[in-house]
């Protein structure tokens, strides 16, 4: 969590230095979600991250090297520098770029997971969606067909009460997302996406449930974020009681504490993780700043696997 | 024994789905029903649930499912019950696996194939008759193909299945049960990105492909009479274009027309007279034509339906008018 974080604020700072053209989507303060969420899988195991999930992309081992270049779009990237952020993946790593029309990435980690269940391998699918996606029809299509078939899936809404500006009383009429799972035929699980012991208790089972041919789960992760939609959103349209009021539920002070209390010698290992970090995040800056962007004519390759 | 356009697409889905266990069909009601048009009947009952999977009313799905698969290695071939219905489906089309190997650094692959039943002609109106290809056309990263007769129905469809990107195979509904021939007793493939010369002429080319082949086959067997050879290229792969046996042609009558179904106005016969005044202009003797449907919707009425398809008689009225130049 900690690592996504320091990875994030330098994001930021190169964003601010006009090194990352475009936007930037931050997910400061979901890190429990996509860091535990992932933290429950296997190799081979499929996930289907969103732009606010560099979280999930670190704990899948990706490494943070291609990771910011590709943020900075330069040829070393997973695109090499045909898409920002997070557009691009790296399938040998099970880890799939989403598009901009979020929800899309559902009926395709469908079908991933129906890959598997067809040719009876244990892996599963994650597939990582906001609150606001759920409004759209590839939610409900792929929830529905996903019940039907029993699909080894964990679809893991990341509800942060916001779709960019739009609270989620204007997205929808119920409280708990995961109501909707009802109506797919399987269950749907409410948690604290600022607990990283919830997330990965409550993952446990959904992967559980998945792997054991039991079919999807619905799991609701409770949780804010800090910044607005992208970092030129100033987020004017939340309160500041409470924004603060979230702050307080930060998750990593909250697994702090909780190492504390079992007893670990917290400086300690804040001191040594301190300097794991930084020392990745260094090389990755190094990396990615001295990788050169990709020549203009190389817009015109990786069109077609086999080009007629 | 001859084999009809429809039967030809049933026999290359039997044919790969034997070849490689990694080809599996969805898409509404294609199972046990065999499909809306019976183009899968007989391969639920021969392959089982697992490799023919009869999907809810979800184009969007379908199409997705079908990326996953394909991306983690399957073949997936989806079936949209109607071209027209493809529109549901379009942002997984043209902004998830058209983008996908791009977006992904060259990495993954696509090999997928959106079987679709378009076309007019059969008093299907409005949204039973459409001919969707140009919505797509603009999009890089897709194939289309269309074929026009059974022999490349079959061929293509074997192709298109074994490509590693994703293929929008539009067949004509048409031709389903209209047209048939003596197909090879062996295995063959035709091949994705080449037309063909269908009728080899001298003084004038028809570009065309799907169902328009025929009108112009029988067009340019009355012009015969009237002294003018046509030759008939018969596009078969409409993304990527074949410009080479487009621009022979050109260079070789020096007279171009371009007919289809689709309506003129942003058809694909836009873009072909484009090429040809951009990179054969010195060998034309006059303007590239076109024969399309007019610029509205795909009525109902047997007599508005006349009104706005192309037709034989329109194809030769316009090349008599192509001649006098």
């Amino acid at each position: 969590m900690r690592l996504t974080r320091e990875f994030e604020e330098e994001v930021l700072r190169l964003y601010k230095q006009g090194k990352i053209l475009g936007g930037v989507y931050c997910g400061y303060g979901q890190e429990a979600v996509s860091v535990g969420t992932t933290y429950s899988l296997e190799k081979g195991d499929f996930i289907f991250p969103l732009h606010r999930d560099i979280g999930a992309i670190l704990t899948k081992g990706i490494d943070p090297n291609i990771l910011l270049a590709q943020l900075l779009g330069k040829k070393t990237g997973f695109s090499k520098g045909k898409e920002s952020f997070l557009h691009a993946g790296d399938l040998e790593s099970g880890f799939f770029g989403a598009t901009s029309m979020l929800a899309a990435t559902l009926p395709v980690a469908a079908g991933a997971a129906l890959k598997f269940k067809l040719n009876k391998e244990k892996h599963i699918a994650v597939a990582f969606f906001g609150e606001g996606a759920s409004s759209r029809g590839d939610f409900h299509e792929a929830l529905n067909f996903s019940g039907i078939h029993k699909l080894p899936i964990v679809y893991v809404c990341e509800n942060n009460f916001y779709a960019y500006s739009t609270p989620q009383n204007l997205q929808m009429a119920i409280e708990d997302l995961a109501d909707r799972a009802t109506g797919y035929g399987f269950k749907g699980m409410v948690t604290s996406g600022n607990d990283i012991h919830a997330v990965l208790k409550t993952m446990q089972k959904a992967v559980e449930r998945a792997r054991s041919g039991d079919g999807p789960t619905l799991v609701e992760c409770k949780t804010y974020r800090y910044h607005g939609h992208s970092e030129h959103d100033m987020a004017t349209y939340r309160t500041k009681e409470e924004v603060i009021e979230w702050e307080s539920r930060d998750p990593i002070p909250r697994y702090e504490v909780y190492l504390e209390k079992k007893g670990y010698d917290l400086g300690k290992i804040k001191e040594e993780v301190s300097g794991k970090i930084k020392g990745v995040i260094d090389e990755a800056v190094k990396f990615a700043e001295e990788s050169p962007y990709p020549e203009g004519k190389e817009a015109m390759e990786d069109l077609y696997a086999t080009p007629i | 024994m001859e084999t009809t356009y429809l039967k030809a697409i049933n026999e290359a889905l039997f044919e790969e789905m034997e070849r490689d266990e990694k080809v599996f069909l969805l898409g509404e009601d294609i199972g046990v029903l065999g499909g809306a048009f019976k183009a899968t009947e007989g391969v639920f009952e021969k392959f089982g649930p697992e490799r023919v999977i009869d999907t809810p009313i979800s184009e969007s799905l379908i199409v997705g499912t079908a990326i996953g698969a394909a991306v983690l290695g399957m073949r997936p071939v989806a079936e949209m019950q109607f071209a027209d219905f493809i529109s549901c489906g379009f942002d997984q089309i043209v902004n998830m696996a058209a983008t996908l190997r791009y977006r992904h650094g060259g990495k993954a692959k696509v090999p997928m194939v959106i079987r679709a039943p378009s076309g007019a002609g059969i008093h299907g109106g409005l949204f039973h008759s459409q001919n969707p290809e140009a919505w797509f056309f603009h999009s890089p990263g897709l194939k289309i193909v269309a074929p026009a007769t059974a022999y490349d129905a079959k061929g293509l469809l074997k192709s298109a299945i074994r490509d590693d990107d994703p293929v929008l195979y539009f067949e004509h509904k048409f031709l389903y049960r209209r047209i048939k021939e003596d197909l090879p007793a062996e295995e063959y493939l035709v091949p994705l990105g080449k037309a063909e010369v269908k009728r080899a002429g001298k003084d004038m080319t028809i570009i065309t492909y799907g169902s328009a082949l025929h009108l112009c086959l029988e067009a340019a067997k009355i012009l015969e009479k009237e002294k003018l050879e046509m030759e008939v290229v018969d596009l078969r792969t409409i993304l990527p274009l074949d410009k080479k046996t487009i621009l022979d042609s050109v260079k070789k009558t020096n007279k171009v027309m371009v007919v289809h179904e689709d309506r003129k106005t942003g058809g694909i016969g836009g873009e072909i007279a484009a090429i040809i005044s951009e990179e054969a202009f010195e060998y034309l003797d006059g303007p590239v034509m076109r024969v399309a449907a007019q610029d509205t919707h795909y009525a109902f009425s047997p007599t508005l339906e006349e009104f706005i398809l192309p037709n034989t008689e329109k194809i030769v009225v316009k090349a008599r008018e192509l001649a006098r130049y």
